[in-house]
């Protein structure tokens, strides 16, 4: 990894719907004998906090950027705060945002995009979920919140695995793939996990985007099909034509930004030695060139959306004609 | 736009201070300079030098007049500093961090996430809330009102008076906020690459935009006919001079190069500027005809504040890496 990126602040956002767990996630983190110095942005005090760590109090304050697009929403305490955090001459391994339990991720990651003096010293690592295993499933039929914190995330804690049975875990977890096909979902029980399964998990570094999984992209949806909340995917044996995917990419995400929660691709354009890797929030892209192809490696495209009231079939028209 | 070949030079005359710390903030108590650290410290760079602990934290905010310092940290408290090295509190609120603070004729203000506070040297405190975090306090020129910059717009607040406060709208988060010194105009530097301003007469909109990066510093120049800021790779002055400010204007660049400014400073008497960069050169410009003269050669690292002396003799320059630097004229 190049010493600018690694030299950055790892931000971890931490959601979950009301009492899944989060606190006491956040407890765990904060407690593990790992000599590491945290600052943890809450929205509330409470009982947290280890001496060698720095809690402060946000307002989650969400506010649109002035440029024309809706979905295009950042934290405006957050900025604040962290570049008072910046200041302090000590520093700190990383950063952590929990947000309430209603709170829309998407503000929280974008603002780690938008403002530059955040972008310069501090790097988004992993947006982690906490899920109340045995609630889940409702949640999901009836708050849109803890919807949008599922298909949002990279890392799932699946929580209070105790409190249902094996099959009840395999359906939910099912359910969460129908939605979010990237997320690594850990089981647990009380939020009892490795920390080095949270943090450091490097997430939206383009340089360690590896693989996305086909298998589960199949597994969920035969199962469920949520048309509200969904992920789709395309693949592609023919390279593509950067001249013809960037146009449609950009131009896509600008009109269905506020639909798509998160997209990301591994593309092989034609004439071209090197995988390209990109991956966006909403309308927010972030792409580049990541390392030349492996000789046994398939030069195989495949891009996945997650989001709302996603148009398969024009989706896929559009991706289909970007083939060079 | 002037051009120049090699300008002429004073960074001889710089008086070279290595402090340890970033410098947030500079100011002059008399003729001595100060400079604030990030971690809490107020550096003084006169005869004696003098390092004075002002908060047990980071310094968030600075705001001085001739006889004194007021700055906010996150350790909660407003702490004035005098030219002895004294200090006093003037407030503290346990747990919340002092965002912005501003002085005024005969009084200071200050603000904690969504509460602005008006303290009057004689008097009682007064508060208002306002809808989101406060991004920017200043006192008016002359009189008693205050403009409180938030997401949203700003709020002119008369606190000494019944009047209810008056709301300038435009979307968006402001950041920073300034009077015009003639009190026409009230503009805002915004968390987008734009500046914001209204013409107080009748609410009309002036938006300033086409930069780069987002405009951190601005002050109006002495006698008020500009405006500087930082933002892009040269010093764009707007023009106030005009009962329509700089609508359907095109600013001034002065002092071009291909390293964005970061910090701006106007001469208290003359329309002359010093313009601060990102690499941490600094400059003296005469507006009238763009001449530069060299202040501070770049080393690396960006230049985080500057002030004058009242009498405009002297410049202070502050860089993030806690090289600073005193240039006497």
């Amino acid at each position: 990894m190049p010493d600018a990126q690694s030299s950055k602040i790892p931000v971890t956002v931490l959601t979950g719907y009301l009492g899944a767990g989060k606190t006491t996630l956040l407890n765990r983190i904060l407690s593990e004998p790992h000599g590491k110095k945290f600052a943890v942005v809450v929205n509330e005090f409470g009982e947290i906090g280890i001496d060698n760590d720095l809690v402060v109090g946000a307002d989650e304050e969400v506010f649109e950027m002035n440029n024309g697009c809706i979905c295009c929403t950042v934290r405006g305490d957050l900025i604040r705060i962290i570049d008072g955090l910046l200041k302090r001459k000590d520093g700190f391994d990383g950063i952590i945002v929990e947000t309430t339990g209603l709170a829309d991720p998407a503000p929280v990651a974008q603002t780690f995009f938008v403002d530059e003096t955040v972008g310069a010293k501090t790097a988004l690592d992993a947006v982690v979920t906490v899920a109340d295993a045995k609630w889940l499933k409702d949640r999901l039929k009836d708050a849109p919140e803890a919807k949008n914190q599922i298909a949002f995330a990279d890392v799932i804690l699946l929580n209070k695995t105790d409190l249902v049975s094996e099959a009840e875990l395999k359906d939910v977890e099912l359910r969460i793939r129908a939605i979010n096909p990237f997320a690594r979902i850990h089981r647990t029980q009380r939020s009892d996990i490795a920390i080095d399964k949270v943090l450091g998990q490097g997430a939206f570094d383009l340089d360690r985007i590896q693989a996305i999984d086909p298998d589960f992209l199949e597994a969920g949806h035969k199962h469920f099909h949520d048309e509200d909340m969904r992920s789709v995917s395309f693949t592609s044996d023919a390279p593509l034509d950067p001249d013809k995917f960037f146009p449609w990419i950009q131009e896509l995400t600008q009109r269905e930004g506020p639909n798509i929660l998160r997209s990301k691709g591994i593309l092989a354009f034609k004439n071209d030695p090197d995988r390209f890797v990109f991956q966006g929030v909403h309308m927010i892209l972030d792409g580049d060139h990541q390392r030349p192809w492996k000789a046994d490696e398939p030069k195989l495209s495949r891009i996945v959306f997650i989001g709302r009231k996603l148009d398969v079939p024009a989706l896929e028209k559009g991706f289909r004609a970007c083939v060079a | 736009m002037a051009v120049n070949s090699t300008p002429s030079s004073l960074t001889s005359k710089l008086r070279v201070y290595a402090l340890d710390g970033a410098v947030v903030g500079a100011a002059y108590l008399g003729t001595t300079p100060v400079f604030a650290l990030a971690e809490g410290v107020l550096a003084f760079a006169g005869e004696e030098p003098l390092r004075v602990e002002a908060h047990k934290g980071v310094l968030l905010s600075l705001a001085a007049d001739a006889r004194s310092i007021l700055s906010g940290g996150d350790d909660g408290r407003v702490m004035r500093t005098r030219g002895d090295g004294s200090t006093e509190v003037v407030f503290e609120q346990k747990g919340r961090w002092i965002d912005q603070v501003a002085v005024g004729a005969d009084a200071v203000a200050f603000s904690a996430g969504k509460t602005a506070h008006f303290l009057p040297a004689k008097g009682e405190m007064k508060t208002l809330a306002v809808p989101s975090t406060v991004g920017g306090l200043a006192f008016a020129p002359k009189g008693t009102r205050l403009a409180v910059a938030h997401y949203g717009g700003v709020t002119l607040w008369f606190p000494n008076a019944q009047a209810k406060p008056e709301f300038l709208e435009w979307k968006g988060s402001h950041r920073g906020v300034a009077f015009s010194p003639d009190m026409r105009f009230v503009v805002t530097t915004m968390q987008e690459a734009a500046l914001h301003g209204w013409r107080l007469s009748d609410g009309g909109h002036m938006r300033m935009s086409g930069y780069p990066a987002r405009v951190k510093s601005m002050v109006f120049t002495a006698g008020g006919k500009f405006l500087a800021t930082s933002g892009s790779n040269e010093a764009i002055l707007w023009p106030f001079a005009s009962k329509d400010g700089p609508m359907g204007k095109q600013p001034s660049m002065l002092a071009p190069r291909d390293v964005r400014v970061s910090c701006v400073a106007a001469h208290p008497k003359d329309e002359v500027i010093a313009v601060g960069f990102e690499d941490g050169m600094a400059m003296l410009v005469r507006i009238s005809d763009g001449a530069e003269i060299l202040a501070r050669a770049p080393d690396a690292s960006p230049v985080s504040a500057m002030a004058w002396r009242a009498d405009g003799g002297a410049l202070c320059i502050g860089t993030e890496s806690g090289s600073a630097g005193v240039l006497v004229l």
